[in-house]
């Protein structure tokens, strides 16, 4: 297999920031800000730019420990990467707890009676919790971090195979994305349905991140450079773009011809649909071309907050979440105007930045003053 | 004091009988506006008869005594019965609390028997994602639903959900609600997207949709405006000379 490369490759740190930063805005509800992010434009969005750089990340960082250390080290370091993972899901979920059970103390309303009904699990918080032990029980927004617990869970076996095989690796993965289309499959949730984020859907895209960190780049760095590709690649943005704008402006509808909504629609995010990989390959293709892995203004401290952001993906995901959550609160609780919305948005924004710095001044005093060798467990940030 | 309250109310019937809808409804006049049409309610119109059902979940009534007769299926009527004097305008309703549409479509075939609808109003997306149903058989039972009630020649009205800013946080209704503009759209039937209504009056200040509240005035006007607009894209859809609508079916 190709040598694992040692330098960091910041546009990875960048895109997976940028990735963070969306999925923050994303998550709040009704924020009008969120008009910005690539969802409104396309068909894939901040969520396949993070599993993909997660999944490139984690073979980096583990591929290399597999290499030097074996198969069994590599796999407690994974392991212990998931428990983490779960841990931070578990203390999200207990903020989660507390936001429902305030809004159930002091939101009584007749129009909402219904709605009110997602309090009820309140009346029997000991099934509940065990469900969300489990990671049966779906609190809106908190769907990453259980796929990202199963993909890492299911990954050093995946691993193991990428650095013998890596086609039959990346074969065996889009083969379980194709059963798993064909018969339906996914772990079932509580109270009722299925997870959001169907991870025998989604280790694809995860797998094929890892193929690209392990040599898989190198060898499509031809078809990716290529005209075609590229053309390719942009008409297929601007189709998407288009078929967005009908979205928002259903008159354009009529422009849109019936046999592709018949194919098209729905776009499903459960099971990470075709249109939405292709979606996101494109932009990946787009990036890949006109963003070089050595560009100079990637060191700039212009990129550097995301580039900080980016290298703290787990911590500042879920502190994502939590601001997500006090940002609707302010919305609720204090002021719901487009001017609120923009001073939440850059302030939670700006508190993952400086989160993310001072979690990297933690990281440099607690390595001591060494010179600035580059371990490989540090390599590309956290995976 | 109740000189009072009847003057007001008679106030409130002479104003209601004007095809005019109240100026807080017809802000969100323009996204109810479709272009298909309605021709089993347009022969029973001209047949001087028609025949509503409406059915839903929580949110297609308002608690108490009263909220019955407050709530949009009732205001639906009145606003029919209004907008096609001559018209004997009959509703029958089939509305439960806590059911998703898979619950709601067993009971349909029955319903449908019973009430005989030429329209049916169905409401549902609320109880699918408060519960997370699977979208999958989210989708399914509103092809059965809505293919049972075409069988029994009725034109179909979909419902989605309510607007609701507090439990927006906990609630994901964003791929229910794409999955009903989907189906509608598949089987060429109306959507009355009453989260967009809503949320438009929330932007606008229309409706105050934080404030903790036992009281239904707000809810009672809402529910009425709903009814109205609701009565609004009927009759759109049954006007011969609607310019939006192409053709017909």
């Amino acid at each position: 297999m190709a040598p694992v490369k040692t330098e960091r490759d910041l546009r990875l740190d960048l895109f997976r920031g940028l990735a963070l930063w969306l999925i923050f805005l994303d998550h709040i509800p009704s924020n009008a800000v969120s008009w910005i992010t690539i969802r409104n434009y396309g068909f894939s969005d901040a969520t396949e730019i993070f599993v993909f750089i997660s999944g490139y990340t984690a073979a980096f960082v583990y591929g290399r420990a597999m290499q030097q250390d074996g198969f069994i080290v590599a796999s407690a370091r994974v392991l212990k990467r998931a428990w983490q993972i779960y841990v931070a899901h578990v203390f999200l979920f207990a903020i989660y707890l507390a936001e429902i059970a305030y809004v159930a103390h002091s939101f009584d309303n007749p129009l909402y009676t219904e709605e009110m009904g997602v309090l009820d699990f309140l009346r029997n918080p000991d099934v509940t919790i065990i469900q969300a032990l489990l990671l049966k029980f779906k609190p809106v927004n908190m769907d990453v971090l259980p796929l990202y617990i199963m993909l890492l869970v299911g990954f050093a076996p995946v691993l193991w195979l990428l650095l013998r095989s890596r086609s039959l690796a990346l074969i065996a993965s889009a083969a379980l994305y194709a059963l798993t289309y064909r018969f339906g499959w996914n772990i079932p949730a509580y109270p009722s349905g299925v997870w959001v984020f169907n991870p025998f859907a989604w280790q694809l895209l995860f797998v094929f991140g890892a193929w690209c960190a392990l040599g898989g780049a190198k060898r499509l760095a031809p078809v990716i450079g290529s005209r075609v590709t590229l053309a390719l690649a942009a008409l297929y943005l601007a189709f998407a773009f288009f078929v967005a704008m009908t979205w928002y402006f259903p008159h354009a509808a009529v422009f849109l011809p019936r046999i592709i909504g018949d194919n098209i629609y729905p776009i499903d995010k459960t099971n990470l649909d075709v249109l939405r990989i292709l979606h996101f390959f494109s932009l990946a293709i787009i990036v890949v071309n006109f963003v070089p892995r050595d560009w100079r203004a990637l060191r700039s401290p212009w990129f550097e907050p995301a580039i900080l952001c980016g290298q703290h993906s787990l911590a500042i995901f879920c502190l994502g979440v939590f601001l997500a959550f006090a940002g609707h609160f302010v919305f609720t609780e204090v002021s719901n105007r487009l001017l609120t919305h923009v001073i939440v948005s850059l302030v939670g924004i700006a508190i993952m930045v400086a989160t993310a710095a001072v979690l990297t001044w933690y990281k440099n005093i607690e390595r001591g003053p060494r010179p600035p060798v580059i371990k490989p467990g540090l390599v590309g940030g956290d995976a | 004091m109740r000189g009072l309250w009847a003057l007001l109310a008679l106030a409130v019937l002479v104003g209601s009988a004007r095809a005019d809808m109240p100026a807080e409804c017809r802000v969100a006049r323009h996204l109810v506006e479709d272009n298909l049409r309605l021709a089993g309610v347009a022969s029973a119109i001209a047949a001087k008869h028609l025949n509503v059902l409406v059915l839903g979940a929580g949110s297609s009534v308002l608690p108490g005594p009263g909220g019955v007769n407050l709530a949009y299926p009732e205001r639906l009527r009145l606003a029919l019965t209004e907008a096609f004097p001559g018209v004997a305008v009959t509703l029958a309703t089939d509305i439960k609390p806590h059911r998703k549409a898979v619950d709601m479509a067993i009971f349909l075939a029955a319903d449908l028997a019973k009430a005989k609808p030429d329209l049916l109003v169905w409401q549902t997306g609320t109880v699918d994602a408060v519960d997370g149903a699977d979208s999958d058989q989210f989708n399914q039972a509103l092809d059965k639903g809505i293919d049972s009630a075409k069988a029994a020649g009725a034109d179909i009205v979909l419902v989605n959900a309510q607007y609701s800013p507090r439990t927006e946080s906990m609630i994901a209704l964003g791929n229910y609600n794409e999955i009903m503009r989907w189906v509608a759209a598949q089987h060429e039937i109306s959507l009355f997207d009453r989260f967009a209504v809503m949320r438009l009056w929330a932007d606008l200040g229309t409706f105050d949709f934080f404030s903790p509240t036992k009281k239904l005035d707000t809810a009672g006007r809402v529910h009425d405006c709903i009814g109205r607009l609701l009565a609004a894209l009927v009759v759109d859809a049954v006007k011969p000379d609607n310019p939006l609508i192409q053709g017909g079916k």
